[in-house]
This record gives C-alpha cells, sequence and structure tokens, in this order.
C-alpha cells in the first residue's frame, strides 16, 4: 500500500513535465522489484538437488539411485549439487545463489492437489483458502498503475498464487502472440452470472496488460530449446518491459519420480539450470539482474528412503533455489535431518513455506507479510 | 374448518404445480440445454425434436440411446496386435525422428477418430460419459507410452459409460494403460508402490481426507501383482510378487487383495457421494447441493452403482433444470470445438486441426495434466485460453478464405516434428467454414427467431441486431462472451 502510494505521489508529483526525461525515467524504470517464480510441478526431490554428500545416512538411504560422491557439485564440507545443476556454481561462488533446505509446513499433506493448494494459497494444513498468495499482496498492495499487470503466468496451468478476483493477472504463452490477438478480446459490460463475470474480468484484464505491454526487446542472449526455454524466453521479454510486472510464474516437471528417476531428474534440473543461467544472461542484458530474484517453490519434495522402483513417493520438506544480483547467496535453513524422519519416513521440516514467502513480502517488496500470510513468519536474511 | 379446507387446498394446487412442472413439454430452450449438457452442441432439428417432450420422456430416450462401442471404425493401428511399448533410447538419430514423426501423427488419428465419434454418434450422451470417466480415471499418454492401450482403455470407459461403475472400478484397477500410468505394474511385495493406491482412494472413490496414510501403505500391498504383461499388453497377476499378509483398510482386515480393497472403497457410502457430486459439477453448476447430492447418492448405492439410475436423478431433478442454473457452466475446449462443429453442421474432411485446437485450448483428450483430470470451470479461461477460444471461433465465422491459423502447438517443442505438421494443420483448416446462406436455409422459416436460443445458453452480454440477416446475427452471437458457457 505504502509503497504504491509511494509511487504515485511520485508520479503525482512530476506530471506536470510529462514528457520531461525525468519523467520518461521515472516511467522506465519499474519501481517495484521483479520476483520470478519456478514451479516445480510434481514434488522435486530436494535430496537429489541439494545433495548432504558427507552424511552417511545418504548413501544408506539411496543405494540405488544417490549421487555418488565424486559426481556431486561441492560447495561445502557437507552440502553440494546435482551434477545437473553444474552451472549454478558459478552463481554460488559470485555469492548470487541461497539455498534454503528444510523448507515446509507443519502437519504436511502427501496429496499432490491439497499440498499445491496449501502453497498457492499460503494456508495451514487444515485451512482452506480460496484466493493466492499473491493476489492478497496485491489487494493490499497494488502494483504501480503504470504497471501491465500485477502478475504474469507463463504457459499452460493454473492461475496458482495468482488466483483470486483481486489481482491483475494474465497468463501467457508469448508476448508478441498475446499483443496479435488481444484485439479479439471486447469490453464487454457486466453480469451477475459469476462463470460470464469470470470472463468479462479476463477480458478487461487483456485488454489493461495489452496497451501497456510491448514484446520486440532484442536478446543477444540464445534461450534453450523446448518449453521450459520458451518459458524463460519469455519471462525475458516480459522483465525487459518499459512497464514491468511485479510477478512472473513458470513452471517445469513433472517432478514426480515414482520409478526409474535418475534420467528424468537428471534431465529435469539440466533444463532448470539451463533455463536459468540463460535467463540470468538476458536479465544482465536488460539491466535488470539486480531488480529481479528468482526463486524455486513446489508441493513437497520426496521420501529420503528410494522405493524399489527406482524413485521416490511424495515426501514433505524440501530445498529451494533463489537467485539474483541482489540476492545474498548462502545456505540457509537446516541441513535434512535424515536421522529425525517422522513415521512415514517424511523429513521434519526447518523454514515454514509462509517464511519463505514473507521474506519476498518484507523484504523485497516492502509488504506488511502478516495480512497476506494470516500471522508473522520469520524472513530469512537472503534479501 | 376453513382452515384446513384452506390448507388443503393450497396443498392440492401446490401439487398441480408441481406436477404440471413436471409434465410439461420441455420446450425448446429446455431441449437445447439438454442437449448441450449431454452431448456436445445440437442442430436446430435435433433440438426441435426435444422440444415436445417432457422432461422424463426426454431422459429416457437419451438414456435408452446408450452404446457401449464407438459407430466410427478406429484406424486400423489401434486394433492390431500390440505393439511393444517404443523405446527410443537405442535408436539412432534418424530412427528416432522417423519414430517420433509417426508416434505424432498416430496420435493425432487416435484423437481425430475419438472427436468424429463425438461429432457422428446417434449417443452423444455415450461420448460425453466416456469423457467424463476419462476426466475421473485420468490417465496420460505421455506416460503411457502406448497409444493401443489407451485405445483399449477408451473402449473401456465406453462399455461402462452409462454400465455400472463397481464394474468399472474393477476393471480401471486391471486395466493396463492404468498400470502404468500409476505405477502399479511394478507395485510388488518387495516393493510396494503406493501411487494407485493413494489415488484410487483420493480421486476415484472417496476423495481428499477420507483415509489415512496407513490406509495407502496397506491398500498398496493389496494391489502388489496386479501387472502387465508387457509383450501382449494385457494384465497378469503375479503370485510371486503379491503380498498375502494380512492388511487392514478402512477397518477391514484381513488377506486383502485388490479386488477386496476395491470392494471396502464400494461399501462406503462417501464413494457414492463423491461421484454424485462430481457428476453435478458435470451436468448442473460449479457449487453442488449437499441435499440434493446425497439424494442422488442414495439412488445410486440403491442400484448397485447402476450408471443410468444416477444419471436419471440428475438429469430430471429441477436442480438440473432450474433457470438460475442455465449458463452457469463454462464451456470445455472439446464443448466448444466439437459443439461448434455440430451446433452448425460443419463437418470437416480432416479432424485433425480440431484436435489442434481443442488441445491449444487446454483440453488434449488422452493426455490430462495429471492424475486429477482437467481442473474445468473457470479454470478453463485464462487470458491465454481465451485469446485462443476467440481465434477459433473468428477462424470459423469469418469465411471461407484460407487463412493459417497462428496457435503455438503446445505439446511440441518449435522446429523438430511438429512443424511441418503445424503447416498442413493450418492448411487443413479451409474447410472449416461456417456457411451462413446454408445454415440460414437450414433453419426453414420459424428458425430465425430462435436463433439465439439455438446459440446461447445465456443471454447475451452485447444485444445485436435482430433484423440483421442470419450469417450476421450468427456471427454476432458466437463472438458474444455468452457463447463460451453453456
Amino acid at each position: 500500500m505504502t509503497l504504491a502510494r509511494r509511487e504515485f505521489l511520485k508520479l503525482a508529483a512530476l506530471a506536470p513535465f510529462a514528457g520531461s526525461r525525468a519523467f520518461a525515467a521515472a516511467m522506465q524504470a519499474p519501481a517495484r522489484k521483479l520476483l520470478i517464480l519456478v514451479e516445480l510441478r510434481g514434488g522435486n526431490d530436494g535430496l537429489n538437488t541439494v545433495i548432504p554428500y558427507a552424511n552417511p545416512a545418504y548413501a544408506a538411504l539411496r543405494p540405488r539411485i544417490g549421487i555418488a560422491r565424486d559426481q556431486v557439485v561441492k560447495l561445502t564440507e557437507t552440502t553440494g549439487l546435482h551434477p545437473s545443476l553444474e552451472k549454478m556454481h558459478a552463481r554460488w561462488e559470485a555469492r548470487e545463489l541461497a539455498i534454503v533446505q528444510g523448507v515446509g509446513y507443519p502437519r504436511p499433506n502427501l496429496s499432490h492437489f491439497r499440498s499445491i493448494e496449501i502453497w498457492d494459497t499460503a494456508s495451514s494444513s487444515e485451512e482452506y483458502l480460496d484466493s493466492g498468495w499473491l493476489a492478497r499482496a496485491f489487494e493490499l498492495s497494488p502494483s504501480p498503475q503504470t504497471f501491465a499487470a500485477d502478475g504474469v503466468v507463463v504457459g499452460a496451468g493454473s492461475m496458482g498464487p495468482l488466483a483470486g478476483n483481486n489481482a491483475r493477472a494474465i497468463a501467457l504463452a508469448n508476448p508478441a502472440q498475446f499483443l496479435r490477438n488481444a484485439h479479439l478480446a471486447r469490453d464487454e459490460g457486466e453480469t451477475r452470472n459469476p462463470a460470464l463475470a469470470h470472463i468479462l474480468r479476463v477480458e478487461r484484464d487483456v485488454r489493461a496488460s495489452a496497451q501497456k505491454l510491448t514484446a520486440d526487446h532484442k536478446f543477444e542472449t540464445a534461450f534453450p530449446t523446448g518449453l521450459f526455454g520458451n518459458a524463460v524466453g519469455t519471462a525475458a521479454q516480459l522483465a525487459a518491459n518499459e512497464s514491468g510486472v511485479s510477478v512472473i510464474r513458470l513452471s517445469l516437471g513433472s517432478f514426480d519420480t515414482h520409478a526409474n528417476q535418475q534420467g528424468t531428474h537428471a534431465n529435469l534440473l539440466r533444463q532448470l539450470a539451463e533455463g536459468i543461467e540463460a535467463l540470468r544472461a538476458a536479465l544482465v542484458e536488460a539491466g535488470r539482474w539486480n531488480t529481479t530474484v528468482i526463486a524455486t517453490y513446489a508441493e513437497f519434495g520426496r521420501r529420503p528412503r528410494e522405493n524399489q522402483s527406482g524413485g521416490t513417493d511424495h515426501g514433505t520438506a524440501s530445498a529451494h533455489l533463489v537467485l539474483g544480483g541482489g540476492v545474498k547467496g548462502g545456505m540457509y535453513g537446516a541441513t535434512p535431518a535424515l536421522d529425525r524422519l517422522d513415521g512415514e519416513g517424511n523429513l521434519p521440516h526447518a523454514v515454514d513455506f509462509r517464511g519463505y514467502y514473507a521474506t519476498f513480502l518484507e523484504r523485497w517488496w516492502g509488504i506488511d507479510s502478516r495480512a497476506v500470510l494470516g500471522g508473522r513468519f520469520d524472513t530469512l536474511p537472503i534479501l | 374448518m376453513l382452515s384446513d379446507a384452506m390448507r388443503s387446498l393450497f396443498a392440492l394446487v401446490t401439487f398441480l404445480a408441481a406436477f404440471a412442472s413436471q409434465a410439461a413439454a420441455i420446450g425448446y430452450d429446455g431441449a437445447r440445454h439438454l442437449l448441450n449438457r449431454t452431448g456436445f452442441g445440437a442442430t436446430d432439428a435435433e433440438i426441435a425434436r426435444y422440444a415436445t417432450l417432457e422432461r422424463a420422456e426426454a431422459v429416457d430416450r437419451l438414456l435408452a440411446g446408450a452404446r457401449s462401442e464407438a459407430s466410427v471404425a478406429p484406424p486400423d493401428f489401434l486394433d492390431a496386435p500390440f505393439d511393444r511399448f517404443y523405446r527410443v533410447n537405442n535408436l539412432s538419430a534418424e530412427e528416432r525422428m522417423a519414430v517420433q514423426r509417426r508416434l505424432a501423427q498416430q496420435s493425432f488419428a487416435l484423437r481425430a477418430w475419438w472427436l468424429r465419434e463425438m461429432i457422428e454418434t446417434p449417443s452423444p450422451l455415450t461420448e460425453r460419459m466416456t469423457l467424463f470417466w476419462h476426466n475421473h480415471f485420468a490417465t496420460s499418454q505421455q506416460k503411457v507410452r502406448s497409444l493401443q492401450l489407451m485405445y483399449r482403455q477408451n473402449a473401456l470407459l465406453r462399455r461402462e459409460s452409462l454400465g455400472n461403475f463397481a464394474t468399472l472400478l474393477h476393471a480401471i484397477g486391471k486395466d493396463p494403460a492404468m498400470l502404468v500410468y500409476l505405477d502399479n505394474a511394478r507395485n510388488r511385495r518387495q516393493a510396494p508402490n503406493e501411487n494407485f493406491a493413494r489415488e484410487v482412494m483420493e480421486l476415484f472413490t472417496l476423495g481428499e481426507g477420507g483415509y489415512t496414510e496407513h490406509d495407502v501403505k496397506e491398500a498398496a500391498r493389496a494391489f502388489t501383482g496386479w501387472s502387465l504383461d508387457r509383450e501382449t499388453g494385457e494384465f497378469t497377476y503375479r503370485r510371486m510378487w503379491h503380498d498375502y499378509g494380512e492388511k487392514t483398510v478402512l477397518g477391514r482386515s484381513g488377506r486383502l487383495d485388490g479386488d477386496d480393497v476395491i470392494d471396502v472403497l464400494l461399501s462406503k457410502p462417501q464413494t457414492a457421494r463423491f461421484i454424485a457430486a462430481k457428476m453435478w459439477r458435470e451436468f448442473v453448476s460449479p457449487t453442488p447441493d449437499a441435499a440434493e447430492v446425497s439424494r442422488w447418492a442414495d439412488v445410486f448405492r440403491q442400484s448397485r452403482y447402476e450408471v443410468k439410475p444416477l444419471l436419471r436423478a440428475a438429469l430430471t431433478s429441477d436442480a438440473f433444470w432450474a433457470e438460475a442454473n442455465r449458463g452457469a457452466l463454462v464451456k470445455s475446449p472439446v464443448d466448444l470445438v466439437v459443439g461448434t462443429l455440430r451446433t452448425f453442421g460443419i463437418r470437416p474432411m480432416d479432424l485433425r486441426p480440431a484436435v489442434f485446437a481443442c488441445a491449444a485450448l487446454g483440453q488434449n483428450p488422452f493426455a490430462p495434466p495429471n492424475v486429477k483430470g482437467w481442473p474445468g470451470g473457470d479454470a478453463w479461461i485464462d487470458s491465454a485460453t481465451l485469446l485462443g477460444r476467440r481465434q477459433f471461433v473468428d477462424r470459423v465465422f469469418r469465411g471461407s478464405e484460407p487463412e493459417p491459423m497462428p496457435m503455438a502447438m503446445r505439446e511440441e517443442g518449435k522446429g523438430g516434428p511438429g512443424a511441418p505438421l503445424r503447416r498442413m494443420l493450418e492448411r487443413g483448416m479451409t474447410d472449416y467454414a461456417f456457411d451462413g446462406e446454408r445454415f440460414a436455409r437450414s433453419l426453414g422459416s420459424a428458425g430465425g427467431e430462435r436463433l439465439q436460443d439455438l446459440v446461447l445458453a445465456y443471454p447475451a452480454v452485447s444485444p445485436s441486431d435482430t433484423e440483421a440477416p442470419v450469417g450476421d446475427r450468427v456471427r454476432a452471437l458466437v463472438a458474444d462472451a455468452s457463447f463460451q458457457l453453456k
């Protein structure tokens, strides 16, 4: 709220000089910092992503699918990355990669659908909320009116954390195509039919965003091929826009590796690392690396003990990666307590996911997180 | 006493009014509502044939027409002897391309066949229910990797589409595509895999919260040994893999096997309620009424899970016919694409562009996003899919000039086997064209008056000029946001 108001006042003060360089500069520098969320759909195996290679329990729990010690990309004396994440080593060295271990919540639910609902709405395990946590945040503290939207969901899938009627959120696959087709959305008025009201609202958002978005930034960076590579290219294009957006949500998956996990997981993590590296290069080019944070999330991690199909079943707490020019790199949270598994053989959590969210709300945007998250959760000093 | 007389008179009037509302003809608007919700669009002539029937008559006619087999012959490769699971790892790059190209073609052919069946079947309700069960027992080709197994599952879903849910549930547990999709094919005593055991409770019968993690683990043991013969693609029971020990699932103990667990699930009243509520969301509105769902669930249980009595209860209910529930549902991509073709009598030679459109709009049959199926409802419409829908409609109703349809294909990467296919599809849409004059002739003299009732389930947001020629009026109606509703 305060940020938006401050922004408004700043613009209002400049209004008499509209057309001046100062005004143009204020318009061009999106005041609100950008958060790019990457959903690891299906539940990523945190233990084979951020690997406690020095803990003998790790190898004992995973005789078949464990990553051999000499393959691990070592970051510290005890912890390293999956070899497919090799490209992230340079970010670690530059102290632009924060690793948050043990992110989860009390009384974890092992259903994909219920657990991602909990993550998307930032509810507790027994609580059912209708709106996404980011939709609530933008309801309380809207992005500046000059922004094309509060949030953009790239590619298919649900609106996730942006679901709800009170944020300006759009979904698109490709900005150029979106702009080509935006004229097909009409401004049609009001209705009492809830389904129709939803359609009309989407149409209004499309029209409003299309008036502000551009899609013609030329990057030197080559983006990887494939769905995630395309999505990363779209995110870069959106980040380079003159009128900003506050959040971009990408997704990659499926990480639901119940059987023969190794090849599938290695491939997904390679896509993740290559995509994020290309995104970083593009953001540096566009001058946005220092005003952007990239962060992963997922419905859950996977069970520490491998199953006998060469895979892993649904788990609980997991490690997540946060990258950006403004990130304070390092290890956060707690190393996996492989000696304290619960009755299902799952990990206890060390960091409440709502504290992870509060970190972005408070330390990145300066939004009071209590009203959004329904309570106070400790933030992490990663920003 | 006077008040008693008044009361009985009132009761009589109420009774007669209720009787009249049941017995009256459903009318043109009612017939469109019934046929759109139970099928995929309907022509003016079809609607007119149902308009004179009473509710129960109309519903019984639909139920009596139910089929257990498709009317359109499938492409040859589907009925051929089992073609083993494709493996691309050992192939050269060139061979791999060839395999992928063949698979892409066959995937389109399989879907085009199903859409053809939806369009041409004498019983659209059969296909509506087959799609309903496909969404309920969601299984994706992307993991199953055999189009033949996907086709066989589709045949099973159709056979029991209006048959018996208990029979279907037992058969689904042994269905080869499902055995692969939810990993039960590899579920063995030495290495239980919980995937099917969890979803059969959470998504197929009880719903979330109706079971514990302990039930999942125990049920997984009971399903050990239900597997797949990889040479024939048939179900096989591997005795050596089965866990013959004692288990306890939802309070029932014994040396349970998979069929026993399914019977335990069927014995729970929650299962019938879960299916009945899903039926409400499919046919009535996004917000089930608990009391009415419970009434349907009782009918379902009393008939030992026969589908027709449940459907009959749903489709003859006041809730189904309520004015407030007309136009309360968002059309799925299949509703929009197939329904548009059927309603306006457009019969393309090649349905692959229609398959492509459904997939681009978020509903690629045989490839639901995950085991929960398509979320549906408002989630069908976001800014990307809304523009895609507008584009599809714009393309069909613009006229017949050949123009490419610039929808990105979500499934295929760029380049690769997808690119030439896409160009072919764009060319293939030239006969997806609405012919206003021919359509006007098909309506006959009275048609113009009921045009809006034919095309829209809910009043237009932007009223259009009723004096305009039929073709132009149709173009205005399909461009209205209400056209996205059913």
